[in-house]
């Protein structure tokens, strides 16, 4: 979707601040929203890619207002309705109104292997590559209301494929409808003066990772 | 990070009664009175074990970190095929240190070299490799880095104190899908006859994003 998620590219976000030697979690609740969503996670009433795209839905004004967590705390919120594990109302009111059933819940002694083994975006199925390291692409014109990981800023611009990650999960769709659509992924060259013009340096390139579904034959 | 392939007990147990606020005598308000608020129905609906919240926040501030990524930027420093298998695939290499599973996050890492400089961003959201670098610091997440580092890298290099001279290739890596991201970094000179261990000592974790070099502690590059 074209939101304010997506903002590569854009100017006025401010000064960069570097902070030195900083907490992890810089206030406490910061640490309570990222442990909730992958103990949240663990129930698997939705996918990462559905995570992303509940972050991505928050209003623009309220999302540039937010800090981090606090956008991850939307999104936690808007999956745990979404999906049926929490009633609008239990989140308005703040009382379970109902007990979500059948929903194991993650124990402290297994978070040591969900850190280790947390994802898995690779899949197996066999898929043909529609494209090979060394051709031309360009990069679809699109503008799906729902998820995409092809940012505005590479959409109708050339480039080359670098690298074949090999077969993937399709975020696009999976965030949408839970199908993963297994594609090949991969790393695709543009030059930094086909996507931003001749003021920028010859020299320099940006690498984004794209699927079949996201490129066309150049 | 939503999809576990495990068995897990349907255990349930909310014995512990959980109130870490003690400690925290002065009023919660905003997001932290929401967040409170959350976890107590979360808890409550038998969703979450707040001791099972603990134990994440203590292995992401105290266990997972970017010591993990700096044992095998120097490894790959003194011992050259570890260098070219972590290049080749920097996946199945990195799961030889035991931080992840080799199928369980795909990386690739890309090394800098006198002509090469590499950096990283997430332009759509704010993906960094959590095993080897723990997470990402506040700037990588801020809107003015996420917007910034894609059209203007050297300017984002320079803000970090690096001056990239003319002729060297900026080669910026937008983490789009699920592949993560590590920059090996130049070894700097004076370094020889150092031992993996000294080495690691002095990888940084901006070194590894690709907006910062290793430095030799009293001088050199």
């Amino acid at each position: 979707m074209n939101s304010i998620h997506d903002m590569g590219g854009m100017h006025g976000m401010g000064p960069l601040v570097i902070e030195h030697d900083e907490a992890v979690f810089h206030e406490r609740w910061q640490g309570r929203v990222f442990a909730m969503r992958m103990a949240c996670a663990f129930h698997r009433k939705w996918n990462a890619d559905m995570g992303r795209y509940a972050r991505e839905r928050m209003p623009p004004a309220e999302f540039l207002a937010a800090s981090y967590y606090e956008r991850a705390l939307y999104a936690l919120e808007r999956v745990l309705v979404e999906n049926g594990l929490v009633g609008e109302d239990e989140l308005a009111g703040g009382q379970a109104t109902s007990t979500a059933k059948g929903a194991p819940t993650l124990k402290p002694e297994q978070v040591a292997t969900i850190v280790r083994t947390r994802r898995r975006a690779r899949l197996d199925d066999d898929v043909a590559p529609l494209f090979k390291v060394g051709d031309a692409v360009c990069a679809c014109n699109i503008h799906p209301e729902g998820h995409t990981r092809l940012p505005r800023y590479a959409r109708g611009r050339r480039g080359i494929i670098d690298r074949d990650h090999g077969v993937f999960a399709f975020a696009d769709s999976n965030a949408m409808t839970r199908d993963k659509k297994p594609q090949h992924l991969y790393s695709v060259r543009f030059a930094a003066t086909e996507l931003w013009g001749s003021a920028v340096s010859p020299h320099d390139s940006a690498y984004l990772d794209l699927w079949d579904d996201h490129l066309e034959p150049a | 990070m939503n999809d576990h392939d495990h068995d897990h007990d349907h255990d349930h147990d909310h014995e512990h009664e959980h109130d870490h606020d003690h400690a925290h005598d002065r009023p919660l308000s905003g997001p932290a009175l929401r967040v409170k608020a959350l976890e107590s129905l979360l808890v409550e609906k038998g969703l979450i074990d707040p001791k099972t919240l603990d134990e994440i926040v203590d292995t992401y501030e105290n266990k997972v970190g970017p010591r993990n990524g700096a044992r095998i930027v120097a490894r790959a420093w003194v011992d050259p095929a570890y260098r070219q298998r972590l290049l080749a695939d920097a996946t199945t290499a990195i799961a030889e240190f035991g931080y992840i599973e080799r199928w369980a996050e795909d990386m690739v890492a890309v090394e800098n070299t006198p002509g090469v400089r590499n950096m990283v961003v997430c332009t759509l959201c704010s993906c960094y490799p959590w095993p080897v670098l723990g997470l990402p610091p506040a700037w990588y997440k801020s809107d003015a880095y996420r917007a910034r580092a894609i059209v203007d890298p050297r300017g984002v290099l320079k803000a970090f104190g690096e001056d990239i001279p003319e002729d060297v290739e900026v080669r910026v890596w937008d983490s789009t899908a699920e592949m993560r991201y590590l920059v090996l970094p130049e070894r700097p000179a004076g370094t020889e006859g150092w031992t993996e261990e000294q080495l690691a000592q002095i990888v940084t974790r901006d070194a590894m994003v690709g907006v910062g070099t290793v430095k030799r502690p009293g001088g050199g590059t």
